[in-house]
């Protein structure tokens, strides 16, 4: 890459640039293809709900922007900067800079389906193990901030506890503070709610609903039309790894754009 | 009454002859045999961490190279293997140094028998621990090493605070069967001439000719050193598993 080319791809993100910007992104598993082609934007306060029915392609392109999984083509920005990939073997393409990768990363925090907390850790270490070590901040100063999301979230009273001993709730909430303490431009969620019990659900849709109210960037592949329709600023509908349609969330609710998209709604209400 | 007079004659030239200097010297026997398996295990992690990353490599030649690694050294006798590196670490030593001149042609430059015997014992119980760390690290619940990654922690980052922290809390009890293994595979080096439990108790059966009563006696001191060795394993397992065993 040309210096210029570089210095452009660093170049500071002006007030309109999108937080994340997918373009044309393709992926295939095996014969496979999953991923046919999609393109999003994301700016700054953004909600975006990415709806589909299984097989869809959604978690996978989500797990797509942070480099989770490599996307065979296809170019990704975060506030304006490319992540810069490698061709490899047969037309697959790898990160070409790993370093960038890991940075940008460390922007885009995940909250996942199944909590994914470290088990051998406390709550609180769980918390401040990726702002000290990958950030690198001065631990008191993550400690002190830790101590304030687990508040946030409702679970300071177990922040000595070891994720195996709490409820799938609770160590949903922890995990979406573990991503608030990275201060994370863009946070991404992978199906959060799909793994609790029903009764379990309602709290951890709160916590996300605050955070969408308070300006928070967030993506989230979801199952909960409720969360969808209310509280998101946007709603992406993927089939069979196309964006069927994209539209504000009422609007899409109210006049499904597509047959596709009817039929979808329809099922989730019967 | 005949039996008991000869059972109490059998006790006193018992505690006599222990009380000679072989008590002291079966003594110092435990503690070599200690610091033999203590070495050996320290080499053994080294090895087998590396050979478990092998045999966990993306990469075909670095599998095989682990895979060859467990097969050998798992599948021949452990005394083969001892032979080998004694005997045949003199043998490559002498050459090396006639060559070089620094002894002369008629000379004999000996494998240290310490460090022969800990190789040696140290890449038989690597191979086993290999397969510890291996199935750990497998054990790992594969969402935790991908919230590692998606959180921006380089592969270093991943393996000291999340990998190496869980392989050591699944490894412990696999661990304790290696230690047990290694202590009494560490009986072996007696034929380096290594002045461990062994050799101590096959000199002293000799020189004494009382053969049943220094084998019982060493047989009921590898039995300590074995079951000791349990309960403090027990103990380690129950520390490095608290965050899924005891609720704080």
């Amino acid at each position: 890459m040309s210096a210029n080319v570089a210095a452009a791809a660093k170049a500071a993100p002006s007030a309109d640039t999108p937080a994340i910007s997918v373009k044309d992104m393709r992926k295939c598993f095996g014969d496979h293809e999953v991923l046919k082609g999609i393109s999003l934007e994301a700016h700054k306060g953004d909600v975006i709900s990415i709806l589909g029915s299984s097989g869809s392609g959604k978690s996978t392109m989500l797990r797509c922007i942070n480099l989770l999984e490599t996307p065979d083509s296809g170019e990704v920005r975060v506030d304006g900067e490319l992540i810069k990939m490698k061709q490899i073997r047969d037309g697959h393409q790898a990160p070409a800079d790993i370093r960038q990768v890991e940075r940008i990363r460390a922007n885009l925090a995940m909250v996942f389906q199944s909590f994914n907390l470290w088990s051998h850790m406390t709550v609180l270490e769980n918390l401040v193990a990726a702002p000290t070590h990958v950030l690198k901040r001065p631990r008191a100063e993550c400690l002190e901030q830790a101590e304030a999301l687990l508040k946030r979230v409702g679970i300071w009273e177990r922040r000595n506890y070891y994720p195996p001993h709490m409820s799938g709730g609770q160590q949903q909430r922890a995990a979406i503070a573990r991503a608030l303490a990275m201060n994370p431009k863009v946070m991404l969620f992978d199906e959060p709610t799909s793994a609790l019990d029903p009764e379990l659900v309602g709290e951890v849709l709160r916590v996300m609903r605050s955070l969408a109210e308070e300006g928070r960037t967030m993506l989230v592949v979801t199952h909960e039309m409720g969360f969808a329709r209310d509280v998101s600023s946007k709603v992406m509908f993927l089939h069979k790894g196309e964006v069927d349609s994209v539209g504000e969330p009422k609007e899409m609710f109210a006049r499904p754009p597509t047959p596709q998209f009817k039929q979808f709604i329809a099922n989730f209400n019967k | 009454m005949e039996f008991l007079s000869d059972l109490q004659a059998q006790v006193s030239t018992a505690y006599e002859l222990l009380a000679a200097g072989w008590g002291v010297q079966l003594l110092w026997g435990i503690a070599w045999t200690l610091a033999v398996t203590m070495v050996s295990m320290l080499i053994g992690a080294m090895l087998g961490s590396l050979v478990a990353a092998a045999k966990l490599s993306p990469r075909g030649g670095l599998r095989f190279i682990g895979e060859s690694y467990t097969t050998v050294f798992r599948g021949e006798p452990e005394l083969l293997i001892i032979y080998l590196f004694y005997y045949g670490g003199t043998q490559v030593l002498t050459g090396v140094a006639r060559s070089t001149g620094s002894i002369g042609s008629t000379d004999i430059l000996n494998m240290p028998s310490f460090l022969g015997g800990v190789l040696a014992v140290g890449i038989i119980s690597g191979a086993y621990q290999a397969e510890v760390f291996r199935g750990s690290f497998l054990a790992i619940h594969r969402g935790e090493l991908e919230a590692a990654r998606a959180y921006g922690m380089s592969a270093w980052l991943r393996f000291r605070l999340v990998i190496m922290p869980q392989v050591l809390r699944l490894a412990v009890p696999g661990l304790g069967n290696v230690w047990q293994l290694t202590i009494k595979d560490s009986a072996l080096i007696s034929v380096t001439g290594v002045a461990e439990l062994m050799l101590t108790a096959n000199k002293a059966a000799r020189s004494t000719h009382h053969s049943l009563l220094f084998y019982t006696v060493a047989g009921i001191l590898y039995l300590v050193m074995t079951s000791v060795s349990t309960p403090i394993f027990e103990k380690a397992e129950r520390y490095t598993s608290r965050s899924f065993t005891r609720p704080k």
